[in-house]
């Protein structure tokens, strides 16, 4: 049973960074009906920027909390000047434009991203400093540390400040109102413009403090690590049905689960013919499961509707 | 086949060409041999890939600093290093890049994974070929006359790391890990193949890949298992990080390695949890090695970092075609390969001769320890005769 509890644990607190990323592509789609496949590098960009930060930093000696809240404001002041001026240059431009042309656009801003990040941090895994060492919580059973704690926590409390502001705020009004209709929003006196950069805005800031939850929790970075975060949190997004921001971060959390359960389990199931290395099998199953049997994911509903 | 008697008409010419060039040969004349270095120098594993191309790119210096003549003609060495990515599509793609430049030799690949799809493209084109690394017992079985390591491969490592892991730690119940590569995955079949007959029970075998991160269920599932020991077949990027996560699940359970994570790297990337850990690798301690200190502190005062893994292999892999070569007063792959099976040869990393296969006779194997954030020594064992022949 602790086993069981300890998977569990373990997919949360996986689920709570993919809910996390999950988040910039929901919000960013329900505005623009544009998948932004950029975005996971967005995270890796804000976790290595985070790494780069501590590093120096750390080596200046200065106190461990100073160094990660000084670094994690700095992966999210990038990432949201990144993300604000990938939509003002490369897709504002396409906003008329076929479905299909910013779809490329972004796929070509992904690799642009990639390979910068390749040239200015190099190819080479990286390792973030140790930066506090994490202590360990036992509750029967099961082992976490404060880190992971910490982790899920604030994620939790992102994703719950972040449906306040869209649903009891002046500019959350103004968000939800584009996303219905960005012609009658803007007539209603909504800068459409405006809107949609917040948006990109928010969604980054969020990508990039799931980037540096990475780097703190893993201890390693790299320039590719963006793509393998991204299509998962992608999938949790078309899980949770997407362009829903309450879906993205219930896709998250359960693909997070899924897949925890999935490698510890999936030996037993079927007899040792399948191991662990099926994890991302696993994963992608369950996508094709849910759009087979709910097309418009687990709690969207208003996407069919969208022309 | 149109272009086949065109090919003849060409080698005729050349043939002719050569022949000249023998007849009368120019004694200020210098020919230039292409070495090629095969390694992963960008991605996750560069670091040990550069460790490599540096230890050959310092045997080439030495040996054009001596003014070397083969076959009454001076010799200048030229090194052509390329990237393999650790990748065995792209490997391929490297070796008939080397190949169609004419290189003389290859020293590489890196991983099993590529040396062993690469050594097809060199055998068909009669060029030997030394990894300095690859220890995948498949490599040396194809049967191929111009496939040569100077490691001891893991039919050696892995019954090796196994008898240490029974004999020495008393380990009664083991949990294998591998990264679904050639590598890994060689190394823990033949790990577990040794423990499993020494009477020791492997309770759980799982599979990662080489590029995940994150390793907490397949460590949660084993911790159901409670074993004494942990054994991983990666690289050190994954290693690092399963050691971390390990401690934050209250694994209390030993852990081993293969050659691919013992470096400092590895140290880096797992932190505090390193302690303790241990793994093995071909060869002696670099400390240990006959031209040990000497080949550290030059490669030091070149790159200024210290040896990660193989560049004393790398280094040696060249010295062996030089000598070859020597013997054979030529540089032609064709007349200095038969020599290569026949080298003595006293390098840095020790005695090097080769057995009918072209595996390294009697490689030692060092297990090693990390203590107060080093690696260190643990035990030398030298498989011997029996664990050579299989």
């Amino acid at each position: 049973m602790d086993i069981f509890l300890q998977q569990l644990v373990n997919g949360l607190v996986l689920g709570s960074i993919y809910a996390l990323v999950a988040l910039g592509y929901t919000m960013v789609y329900g505005i623009l009906g544009l998948i932004n496949f950029a975005h996971g590098d967005i995270c890796m960009i804000g976790a290595l920027t985070a790494l780069t930060v501590a590093q120096a930093l750390a080596a200046m000696g200065l106190p461990a909390p100073l160094v990660l809240v000084l670094s994690a404001l700095a992966a999210v002041a990038v990432c949201s000047a990144l993300g604000v001026s990938i939509e003002r240059a490369a897709y504002r431009p396409l906003r008329r434009a076929p479905r299909l042309a910013p779809l490329i656009t972004a796929i070509g801003v992904s690799i642009l991203l990639q390979y910068s990040a390749a040239l200015i941090w190099g190819k080479q895994y990286l390792s973030m400093p140790e930066l506090v060492k994490p202590s360990e919580i036992a509750v029967g059973g099961v082992h976490l540390t404060d880190l992971q704690a910490f982790i899920f926590l604030l994620a939790c409390a992102i994703m719950g400040g972040l449906l306040w502001f869209i649903r009891s705020t002046r500019a959350g009004r103004a968000m939800r109102a584009t996303e219905q209709n960005p012609d009658v929003a803007g007539l209603m006196g909504v800068n459409v413009n405006h809107v949609i950069a917040l948006t990109f805005l928010l969604g980054s800031a969020v990508g990039a403090v799931a980037g540096v939850m990475v780097v703190l929790y893993y201890g390693i970075g790299h320039y590719f690590m963006g793509f393998m975060l991204g299509l998962k949190a992608f999938t949790a997004a078309v899980l949770g049905g997407i362009g829903n921001v309450a879906g993205a971060m219930l896709g998250g959390m359960l693909l997070g689960v899924v897949e925890s359960l999935a490698t510890g389990y999936i030996g037993d199931l079927t007899g040792g013919v399948l191991g662990s290395n099926y994890r991302d099998v696993f994963a992608f199953l369950v996508l094709i499961l849910v759009l087979v049997f709910r097309p418009s994911g687990l709690l969207g509903e208003r996407v069919a509707d969208r022309t | 086949m149109v272009r086949a008697p065109a090919v003849a008409v060409g080698l005729a010419f050349a043939l002719i060409l050569s022949g000249c060039g023998r007849e009368a040969p120019k004694p200020s004349g210098v020919a230039t041999v292409k070495i090629g270095a095969a390694s992963p120098l960008t991605g996750p594993q560069a670091h040990i890939g550069i460790d490599i191309r540096n230890g050959v790119e310092l045997a080439i210096e030495d040996a054009n600093s001596a003014n070397l003549e083969i076959g009454g003609r001076k010799v200048k060495f030229e090194m052509i290093a390329e990237d393999d990515e650790a990748n065995p599509t792209k490997a391929t793609t490297v070796a008939q890049k080397l190949v169609d430049s004419k290189v003389a030799a290859v020293v590489g690949h890196f991983n099993s994974g590529a040396s062993i799809p690469a050594s097809k493209i060199y055998s068909d084109a009669g060029i030997p070929q030394i990894s300095p690394s690859s220890t995948n017992p498949k490599y040396t079985l194809q049967g191929f006359k111009t496939t040569f390591r100077v490691v001891a491969h893991d039919d050696q490592q892995g019954p090796t790391l196994g008898r240490f892991a029974i004999e020495k730690l008393k380990a009664r119940t083991i949990a294998v890990i591998d990264d679904s590569t050639a590598y890994g995955q060689g190394l823990a079949d033949a790990f577990e193949a040794t423990v499993k007959a020494g009477g020791a029970k492997v309770v759980a075998r799982e599979h990662t890949t080489d590029k995940d991160t994150d390793f907490k269920a397949i460590l949660t599932r084993i911790r159901g298992r409670k074993p004494d020991l942990l054994m991983f077949g990666g690289i050190d990027p994954q290693a690092g990080p399963m050691v971390k996560q390990m401690a934050e699940l209250g694994i209390k359970a030993k852990f081993m390695g293969g050659d691919g994570m013992q470096t400092p790297n590895f140290i880096k990337l797992a932190g505090g949890a390193a302690e303790g850990v241990m793994a093995s690798i071909p060869g002696l301690p670099k400390e240990q090695m006959p031209g040990g200190s000497a080949f550290l502190e030059k490669y030091k005062a070149k790159y200024k970092s210290e040896v990660e893994l193989f560049a004393p292999m790398g280094y040696d892999a060249v010295m062996v075609f030089i000598d070859a070569m020597k013997r054979a007063g030529s540089t032609e792959p064709a007349k200095f390969l038969p020599e290569i099976g026949r080298t003595r040869y006293q390098g840095v990393i020790g005695p090097i001769a080769f057995d009918g296969k072209g595996d390294l006779v009697n490689g030692p194997i060092t297990i090693y320890v990390v203590k107060r954030g080093k690696w260190e020594a643990l035990e030398t064992v030298t498989p011997g005769a029996d664990g050579a022949k299989k």
